[in-house]
């Protein structure tokens, strides 16, 4: 967390970037619905990194994009990011020097937190979810110290 | 920062005002969408210019007779609803004319894993709008949901939240298909036990909810259990359509016209019967509403 990144912008848009990217990838069917929300773990990553960066309004407008890119309702991961961001932003300081296993913990807890706001926003428009829905935030905590350490070069590089 | 969240989910739920801003940020994240379904077009194309000549040649001589086939099946089809149309205004009861379609092509991106729908490269640019039915060339597919100005998102008659309004070709019974989630099963759950189903009716569009135009085929039945304890019995059928390997799709215009046969109110062409050639005219200009 020393170093001083030259251009923290660069990286923080294209790993969101890259995010976005695979988050519509058209994976082989059981990759597909275990496939984790990648923009939400680059934000996290971003918002307990450089909190002074990422801000809560970054994130909601990331959110309006994914919102756009996977054809949903408006403002419905607009609104789940800026709250996540912002739960993490106010926690970083804690979650920041937790070990790497105890952080997917966390992450695991605040991935549910976001799902469970999309459930609902969703619920407005009467959707019907299927079970495996909630899939993601479980693969995203597990997969969570991959995206740590890859983003940890990227921000340091 | 929810404040706006809130205001913007309120709006999107309850008008089409947002309509402008989604168009402008659909045409932002486009790119995206288009370099995650490079890969799976450039496959394609790779396998369009590698075909062996010898394949080709095959190809298009089987292409030909199937054209010569389906050219003739036409011919006896055309007389048929020429005789359709005679009859029904002998009948007094109007008909639905012909419709247009437009050819689409499928982008390989998922939205959601948990949503059956799909994107296509055709968009409000080429007059594509909400609520037009999908198909392909053997049955339908879907219907559009949000037309962007370069692809259109549509929802898969699987797709949970969807119902299609469909009739038993064999003896015309209506009910409604509603998606399954799964990509092959369509479930029926408003039969009574005692409904004349049986394995392998063939359930085609009804045109009843003025979304799907009418007589296309939909679903093949593939079980039928009734439940003597419940009121409705267990159905389930399979798409016609082949929706999880075909890369073209047709985008319909439902032809709202209808042929204003022996209207008694409409104070212009009563009692005037319609021209084997006015027919045609009319389904040339097959209008996009």
């Amino acid at each position: 967390m020393e170093q001083i990144n030259k251009s923290p912008a660069l990286a923080y848009s294209l790993s969101v970037i890259v995010a976005m990217l695979l988050l519509i990838v058209p994976w082989p069917m059981p990759f597909l619905i275990v496939a984790p929300d990648w923009v939400i773990l680059s934000l996290i990553y971003w918002a307990l990194a450089t909190p002074e960066a990422a801000g809560v309004g970054k994130a909601w407008l990331v959110g309006l994009l994914v919102d756009v890119l996977t054809g949903q309702l408006m403002g419905q991961y607009a609104f789940t990011y800026a709250a996540t961001v912002f739960l993490c932003v106010k926690q970083h300081k804690r979650i920041r020097n937790f070990p790497i296993i105890q952080q997917s913990l966390v992450i695991f807890l605040i991935l549910l937190f976001a799902r469970l706001l999309i459930f609902w926003l969703e619920r407005i428009d009467h959707q019907v979810m299927p079970l495996y829905f909630w899939l993601p935030v479980l693969t995203g905590s597990i997969v969570w110290p991959v995206v740590y350490t890859v983003l940890r070069k990227v921000r340091l590089s | 920062m929810a404040l706006l969240s809130i205001i913007l989910i309120l709006l999107e739920l309850n008008s089409s005002r947002l309509k402008p801003l989604r168009d402008v940020l659909s045409v932002l994240v486009y790119p995206i969408q288009y370099i995650v379904a490079a890969p799976s077009r450039l496959y394609h194309n790779s396998i369009d210019s590698l075909g062996s000549y010898q394949n080709l040649v095959l190809e298009n001589k089987d292409l030909k007779q199937q054209h010569l086939i389906n050219n003739a099946k036409l011919l006896k089809f055309a007389a048929l609803e020429k005789e359709n149309i005679r009859l029904r205004s002998l009948l007094d009861s109007s008909f639905k004319l012909g419709e247009q379609v437009l050819v689409a092509e499928l982008m390989s991106v998922n939205l959601a894993p948990y949503e059956h729908v799909v994107v296509v490269n055709k968009g409000s640019q080429f007059g594509v709008h909400k609520g037009q039915a999908v198909l392909d060339d053997n049955g339908i597919i879907g219907q559009v949901t949000k037309s962007l100005p370069l692809s259109a998102e549509i929802i898969l008659i699987t797709d949970p939240n969807h119902a299609i309004p469909v009739q038993v070709n064999r003896n015309g019974l209506h009910t409604i298909a509603i998606g399954s989630g799964q990509l092959n099963q369509l479930s029926l759950p408003f039969l009574p036990n005692n409904a004349d189903i049986q394995l392998g009716d063939l359930l085609i569009t009804s045109g009843l909810g003025g979304v799907f135009p009418q007589g296309y085929p939909v679903a093949v039945v593939e079980s039928f259990q009734p439940q003597p304890d419940k009121p409705f019995a267990v159905i389930h059928a399979k798409p016609k359509a082949e929706l999880n390997t075909n890369r073209e799709l047709l985008i319909v215009w439902n032809n709202d016209q209808v042929i204003p046969l022996m209207q008694p109110e409409a104070p212009v062409r009563v009692e005037e019967p319609v021209s084997a050639e006015q027919i045609i005219t009319v389904e040339e200009h097959g209008t996009d509403q």
